[in-house]
């Protein structure tokens, strides 16, 4: 049997299969205007058996593809066991949502936090925050990690911060202290709401924010324990769906 | 229907804007309410009363207005509706649950003001609610500072604002304070009637509210059956018509309602499949027409069992005992009854805790949805402790915040549906 998932994010969408419990085929494209047509065509010519879906968009396909539907939270949940069966917690910073979850000794969800209703702080802010000091994303992380040291960033409001980052830069603050000075202000945001879930042990990263390397490191030293980031951190969800529909839950 | 506008005008009512409200709410109620399935026969008749919250019910409070009755407004189960019955008046709750009137409410209210507080404003600034504008009297009550602070701009707004002190601890001063609180209440209602509080008219208003908040303790214990034999909307909407039906009516239509429920519980018949995953709702309270929670809550494969709110049973779990022969001993047992009401602006605040542990134990649930509107201190504070000591009796607890607007309601179902799937595999 041919499990999927597909994870309709605010983002982007990923698509999953797993077989024999391995991980034959993934995708992931741009969240278009149309998720629906974008969903379609990301699935489309694929063979499975049976698919879940999560994300924000779940709801959506509900209607047009019969398939039950799970939480982004237990779908990530499910989605870290798979790549890790000792991790204590899963953070995961997406386009437009932070999600700090603690697991039980058995793997099971347990606590969760989620950011407040604005975009504060996820993987969205990172983007206009890169931009503003002329960055690509990459590059906006590696400028991080060459920083001396940290500018302050006040405001986790993406529409205050910019303007703090304009300001800054006109008092001739170093373009790399800046990009250091956000990913501290993302990562301490995201530690507090870890923090909220009492984790123990290793944190599992996940989201688009996990490939960002400064981001990875900062966090580790913020919460004193390993973090691990999986081969493809944005796929999570969608394998945890594909384990969902696996199980039929 | 009957045509109202004649009445409505006369109130002072914005005649074309409390259309549009009317209209927004029929298709509110018909959406929410009466498409649920297997509802209840007894539940007919609060569709009746909601299909006339505006209409019969005021005509009744102006009817009773002409017999020379008061009606008085409150926005707290801290009033006793027993002090108004003993000067026989007419008691009516006047929170409201809609984000109506808030750009006028704002201009006289910061805007990170609750949106309990901000609702009450705009409904009376809008001349939006029958009821605010058939009160003889409107009282207000301390309890948090918002509200505390919000009745001082809302005086001039109204006919007659009469403000009561609450105390903030259960102490004996505390006590005391809300024994002399009631004491001048009395005197106010009295002024107001030109009747007097008597023995008799006293125990008879306890009798009837007695009895009201009896049926609502019937209704309570039924829910604690498996399937559940009426939805978490449906009984809220019970607690929330608690506050504007004449009594003694309301009383019979939920025993009549119990009745059936009994005979439900009985032919193990239920709204939802049995095992269905069940919660509890505490914290802040849901007026009319404020159903947002628990319709993502029970769109999302759960049911509501129970609520631990003013619009629920801490509104109602309990009696005023009628011992004593003279009005003073009386007013000892009121106070007596209302000293136990557990809302989070007394500190420190245990037995409310306590009680969403009871009621978990009782109605059989497998988790606790905490609700906050967002800027409600005593609440929001509260509900750290609280789902600690709920978490640590191995009760899952969910915490929201939230408020009258639907723009997070995206969210909050992610998050109701995840704390759903934590308890499906408890």
């Amino acid at each position: 049997m041919r499990y999927a998932g597909i994870d309709i994010g605010s983002r982007t969408i990923k698509f999953a299969v797993l077989e024999n419990g391995k991980l034959v085929f993934s995708r992931k494209t741009v969240t278009s205007h149309n998720p629906l047509g974008t969903a379609r065509e990301l699935m489309a010519g694929v063979a499975f058996d049976r698919v879940t879906a999560t994300g924000y968009g779940r709801h959506l396909i509900k209607g047009h593809l019969a398939c039950p539907v799970v939480s982004e939270i237990t779908a990530f949940v499910r989605g870290a066991r798979f790549f890790s069966d000792d991790c204590g917690s899963v953070l995961d910073i997406g386009g437009q949502d932070t999600k700090a979850i603690s697991l039980d000794e058995k793997g099971n969800l347990c606590k969760f936090e989620m950011n407040d209703r604005c975009a504060a702080g996820t993987g969205r802010f990172l983007e206009v925050m890169a931009t503003a000091l002329g960055f690509t994303l990459e590059e906006f992380s590696a400028a991080a990690l060459f920083a001396k040291r940290a500018e302050k960033i006040n405001s986790m409001c993406t529409v205050f911060a910019e303007s703090e980052i304009v300001s800054l830069i006109s008092q001739g603050a170093d373009r790399n202290d800046v990009a250091l000075g956000i990913h501290k202000a993302i990562v301490s945001r995201s530690a507090g709401l870890l923090k909220r879930v009492a984790p123990t042990g290793k944190i599992f990263f996940a989201g688009g924010v996990a490939l960002n390397g400064c981001a990875r490191t900062l966090l580790e030293s913020e919460m004193g324990v390993p973090v691990f980031v999986p081969p493809d951190p944005q796929i999570v969800g969608a394998i945890g769906a594909a384990l969902c529909a696996s199980e039929n839950i | 229907m009957t045509d109202y506008t004649e009445m409505w005008t006369s109130l002072g009512l914005d005649v074309d804007g409390h259309n549009a409200l009317l209209a927004g709410l029929g298709k509110a109620y018909t959406d929410i309410f009466l498409s649920q399935k297997n509802r209840p026969e007894g539940m007919k008749y609060f569709d009746f009363v909601m299909s006339e919250v505006h209409g019969l019910r005021i005509k009744e409070l102006v009817d009773a207005k002409a017999e020379g009755r008061k009606v008085i407004g409150s926005y707290c189960v801290f009033v006793p509706e027993e002090l108004v019955l003993a000067v026989d008046g007419v008691a009516v709750g006047l929170c409201a649950g809609a984000e109506l009137g808030f750009e006028a409410a704002e201009a006289l209210l910061p805007r990170n003001t609750c949106s309990l507080i901000k609702s009450m404003f705009g409904f009376k600034l809008g001349k939006l609610c029958p009821y605010v504008e058939s009160c003889d009297v409107i009282v207000g009550e301390n309890t948090c500072d918002g509200k505390k602070k919000a009745y001082e701009i809302f005086r001039p707004l109204v006919k007659d604002l009469y403000v009561m002190d609450l105390p903030q601890t259960k102490s004996e001063t505390g006590r005391q304070l809300l024994k002399e609180e009631y004491r001048k209440f009395i005197a106010k209602l009295e002024k107001e009637s030109g009747k007097k509080v008597t023995v008799q008219s006293l125990k008879k208003g306890i009798e009837i509210v007695n009895a009201k908040r009896k049926a609502m303790i019937r209704l309570a214990a039924i829910r604690a059956a498996d399937p559940a034999p009426i939805s978490g909307l449906d009984a809220l909407l019970i607690n929330q018509v608690f506050f504007h039906d004449d009594p003694v009516r309301f009383t019979d239509s939920v025993n009549k309602l119990c009745d059936e429920l009994e005979e439900r519980v009985k032919n193990h018949k239920g709204v939802f499949p049995k095992g269905t995953t069940r919660v509890i709702v505490s914290g802040c309270p849901m007026a009319v027409p404020n159903w947002k929670l628990p319709l993502l809550i029970e769109t999302s494969n759960a049911v509501i069992v129970g609520e631990e709110s003013c619009v629920g049973e801490r509104g109602t779990r309990w009696l005023t005992e009628i011992k004593g022969n003279t009005v003073e001993e009386l007013l000892d047992a009121i106070t007596d009854r209302y000293f136990n009401v557990d809302c989070a602006v007394f500190t420190p605040n245990p037995s409310r805790v306590n009680y969403v542990k009871e009621m978990t134990k009782k109605l059989h649930a497998d988790g606790v949805i905490h609700y906050s509107l967002q800027f409600c201190q005593p609440y929001i504070i509260e509900s750290g402790p609280v789902e600690k000591e709920l978490e640590k009796s191995h009760i899952p607890t969910l915490r929201l915040e939230t408020d009258y607007s639907q723009e997070d309601a995206g969210q909050l179902k992610t998050r109701i549906e995840a704390f759903n799937e934590r308890l499906k595999r408890k």
